[in-house]
C-alpha cells in the first residue's frame, strides 16, 4: 500500500534549511491534521487495510463456522460419526474450536500491529 | 448437598469480594478511577478481569442446562460467547479505546455530535444492562434455593446488596481486582469436580462410562439440529443465535466499559486474545456437566435443568467428597452473579449518573457535592431496577434471557459501532434511525417471549432467535438512511476517524470536535 505514494513522499519533504528549523514536525502527519489530500489518502489506506484484514477474518469464520450447521444439516451422518470417542459435533463444537479461535486471533493481532507499524514508519514518529 | 458446607463457601466468596474491594477502595482516589481504574490495567489483569465479568449466571449454570435437555446444538452458546470477543477484536476493540471516551453514549456523541443520538443510547444501555442483570439475579435465587431451600428472592437480593456496597466502594478499579479474583475462582470450581470424576473412573470399575449417554440406543438427544426439546426450526435458531452471540457481545454495555480501562489500542487487542484463550479454557467444562448429568441426574432434564452443575457433584459422590465439590461448585457459581452483576451495575451506573443524574443533582444542590457520590447513588438505582422486575423473566431459562439481551444488543449497538469506526458515509439520522428501528424491533421480540411466546412454528422460531432478522434490519436503516441524508454527515467526521484509527505512537492530532 505505500509504494506508489511513496515518490510524492520525498518530493513534498522540506529543503535542509526548513528541516532544520523545524525539527519536529513531520510531513504525513501534518498532511493529515491540515486534512490535505494527500492526508486523506493517508488515512484512507490505513482504515482500508485494517478493514480488509479484519473481514478476512470474519469470513474465515463465516465459512468455517457457519459451514458447520450446513454440514450436519445436508449430510446427516456427520451429526453421529464418532471421532477419538466423541460424536464428532461434540468435538468440532465442544474442544476444537476454542484453540482454533485463539490461533486466529493471534494472526489477526500480528498482520493489525504489522499494518500500524508500517503507517507510523510512513507518516513519521513523535 | 450440605447446606452448610455451601453457605460457607459462599460466605467465603462474598467475605473475599468485600475484602479485596476495600482494598481497591484504598488506592480508588478520583473519578476517573472510578469510571475506568484510570486506565491503567495491564492486559493479563484486564484479561482476567473481562473473562471475570463476562462469565455469568447464563456460563456458569445455564449452558450446561440447556446441553442438557437439547443436546448439541446448545453448544452453539459457549461458541458463540467466544467467537464473540474474535468479533469484537477485529472490528472495534483497537478504535474503540482510542475514542477516548467513557461509556457507550459517550463514544456516540463525539462520533455523531449529537444529543440524540446519545440520549438513544443511554436508555439501550440501561435497558441491555438491565435484561442482562435479571438472569443474574435470578441464577442467584436457584442457587440459593437448590443449596438451602430459601426462597428465590433471598438469594437475588443478596447479591443485589453485595454489589452495591462493592461498587459504591470502589468503583472500577477494585471491580477489576475482584473480577479478576473471580475468573479463576469460577475456573476452578467447575474444573474440580471434571478431574475428581475422572481420576475417581480410572482408578476403578464403574457399571456406566463417562461419555455413554453420547453413544448408542437413547443418544438422539446428543444430535445436533434435533428438535427433540421442542424447539422448531433447528437450523433458522441456530444461524440466528450464532449471529446474535458473535455480534452482540461487542454491544453489552459491561463488556465496552471494560475496553476503556486499557491503557492504549494495541494493549485492548492483546488484552483480548488473552481473553479469548482464558473463555476457551472455561467453556471446555459445562458440556461435560451436561454429559455426566444425562447418565446421573436424568430427573433434572426439564425445569430443573439450571441446576445440573450445582447437583451433579452430590450425585456422582454422595458423603463428604460430594458435598466439598458442591460447595466449591456453590462458591464458583456465586462469584458468577457477583462479577457480571457488579461490572453491569458500573457500566448502568456510569451512564444514569452522566445522563439522568448529573443535572438534577446539580439543580438540587447547586452543584455542592461529591462527584463520587452521584455515582453511587446511580449504582443503587442501576441494580434496583432489575431487582423490581426480576420475576418477570421466570418463564426463560436463564441461558435464553441473556441470549436475547444479546440480540438487542447485536441489532443496535453493533452497526453503531461497526459503521461508526469503518464507515464515513455515515449520517447523524441515519444513526437514530437504525438504533431505533433495530431497538424496537429487537426489545418487541423480547416482550413476546416475556408476555407469552407463539405456540410454535416459525413465529416462535422468529420471536424465540430475532437477531437473524433485527440485526440486517438495523445496518440496512443505517445504511439507506445515511445515504438519503449525506448532509447530515457530522462536520468532524474525518478527525473521528484519525483519532479512532491512528496508532498512538503517530503524532496527530486527537483533539474533540468543540460543540
Amino acid at each position: 500500500m505505500s509504494t506508489p505514494d511513496a515518490p510524492r513522499r520525498i518530493r513534498v519533504t522540506s529543503p535542509r534549511t526548513s528541516a532544520a528549523r523545524r525539527s519536529t514536525s513531520h510531513t504525513g502527519t501534518r498532511e493529515i491534521d491540515e486534512q490535505t489530500r494527500v492526508g486523506e489518502v493517508y488515512m484512507h489506506s490505513l482504515i482500508q487495510s485494517q478493514l480488509r484484514l479484519a473481514l478476512a477474518v470474519i469470513l474465515g469464520a463465516a465459512v468455517m463456522l457457519g459451514g458447520l450447521p450446513l454440514l450436519f444439516w445436508l449430510v446427516p451422518a456427520t451429526r453421529t460419526f464418532s471421532v477419538v470417542g466423541l460424536p464428532l459435533p461434540w468435538l468440532l463444537l465442544g474442544v476444537v474450536v476454542y484453540p482454533v479461535v485463539y490461533v486466529a486471533a493471534r494472526v489477526y493481532t500480528r498482520n493489525a500491529e504489522r499494518i500500524e507499524a508500517e503507517f507510523t514508519e510512513f507518516v513519521g514518529r513523535k | 448437598m450440605s447446606p452448610a458446607m455451601s453457605l460457607t463457601a459462599i460466605g467465603l466468596v462474598i467475605a473475599a469480594t468485600i475484602g479485596i474491594g476495600l482494598f481497591g477502595l484504598r488506592i480508588s482516589r478520583t473519578t476517573s478511577d472510578f469510571y475506568v481504574a484510570s486506565r491503567a490495567v495491564t492486559p493479563r489483569w484486564n484479561a482476567s478481569a473481562i473473562s471475570g465479568e463476562y462469565l455469568s449466571a447464563a456460563s456458569f449454570l445455564g449452558v450446561a442446562g440447556l446441553v442438557l435437555v437439547n443436546g448439541a446444538d446448545m453448544l452453539w452458546f459457549s461458541v458463540g460467547y467466544t467467537v464473540g470477543y474474535l468479533m469484537l477484536l477485529v472490528l472495534i476493540a483497537a478504535p474503540l479505546r482510542r475514542s477516548g471516551a467513557y461509556t457507550l453514549p459517550d463514544f456516540a456523541e463525539t462520533r455523531f455530535e449529537s444529543a440524540v443520538v446519545r440520549r438513544i443510547c443511554s436508555f439501550l444501555v440501561v435497558g441491555i444492562g438491565t435484561l442482562y442483570l435479571l438472569p443474574q439475579l435470578r441464577g442467584a435465587g436457584l442457587t440459593l434455593r437448590t443449596v438451602t431451600g430459601a426462597p428465590s428472592s433471598v438469594g437475588a437480593a443478596v447479591v443485589a446488596v453485595i454489589v452495591v456496597i462493592n461498587v459504591a466502594a470502589g468503583g472500577m478499579r477494585s471491580i477489576t481486582f475482584v473480577q479478576a479474583f473471580q475468573y479463576w475462582l469460577k475456573l476452578t470450581a467447575l474444573a474440580a469436580p471434571i478431574f475428581v470424576i475422572l481420576i475417581a473412573w480410572r482408578s476403578s470399575e464403574h457399571p456406566v462410562g463417562l461419555l455413554d449417554s453420547l453413544h448408542g440406543a437413547g443418544a438422539e438427544w446428543a444430535e445436533p439440529l434435533s428438535t427433540a426439546g421442542g424447539r422448531d426450526h433447528p437450523l433458522y435458531a441456530t444461524y440466528s443465535l450464532l449471529l446474535a452471540l458473535c455480534f452482540g457481545t461487542m454491544g453489552l454495555p459491561h463488556v465496552l466499559v471494560r475496553f476503556y480501562t486499557n491503557p492504549d489500542g494495541r494493549a485492548a487487542r492483546r488484552t483480548t486474545v488473552v481473553v479469548l484463550a482464558l473463555l476457551g479454557a472455561f467453556y471446555l467444562f459445562p458440556p461435560m456437566y451436561a454429559v455426566l448429568g444425562r447418565s446421573f441426574a436424568p430427573d433434572l432434564i426439564g425445569a430443573g435443568a439450571d441446576t445440573v452443575v450445582l447437583e451433579l457433584p452430590g450425585r456422582i459422590f454422595p458423603g463428604t467428597v460430594g458435598d466439598l465439590l458442591g460447595a466449591l461448585v456453590a462458591a464458583g457459581a456465586f462469584a458468577a452473579f457477583l462479577s457480571t452483576s457488579s461490572g453491569l451495575t458500573v457500566a448502568i451506573a456510569g451512564v444514569i449518573d452522566q445522563d439522568l443524574l448529573r443535572g438534577r443533582l446539580n439543580r438540587v444542590t447547586g452543584g455542592d457535592y461529591l462527584a463520587v457520590n452521584g455515582f453511587r447513588i446511580a449504582a443503587l438505582l442501576a441494580i434496583a431496577l432489575p431487582y423490581l422486575a426480576f420475576e418477570l423473566t421466570g418463564r426463560l431459562s436463564l441461558a435464553d434471557t441473556v441470549g436475547l439481551a444479546f440480540a438487542v444488543a447485536a441489532s443496535t449497538f453493533c452497526p453503531l459501532l461497526v459503521l461508526g469506526i469503518w464507515w464515513r458515509r455515515m449520517s447523524t439520522v441515519g444513526a437514530a434511525a437504525g438504533l431505533l428501528v433495530g431497538g424496537v424491533a429487537a426489545i418487541t421480540a423480547v416482550l413476546v417471549n416475556v408476555i407469552g411466546p407463539p405456540s410454535g412454528g416459525w413465529p416462535k422460531a422468529l420471536f424465540g432467535q430475532p437477531a437473524a432478522w433485527t440485526m440486517p434490519l438495523a445496518f440496512l436503516t443505517m445504511i439507506v438512511v445515511s445515504r438519503l441524508t449525506p448532509q447530515r454527515i457530522p462536520a468532524g467526521t474525518a478527525r473521528s476517524l484519525v483519532r479512532l484509527h491512528t496508532p498512538e505512537a503517530v503524532d496527530v492530532d486527537r483533539s474533540f470536535p468543540q460543540p
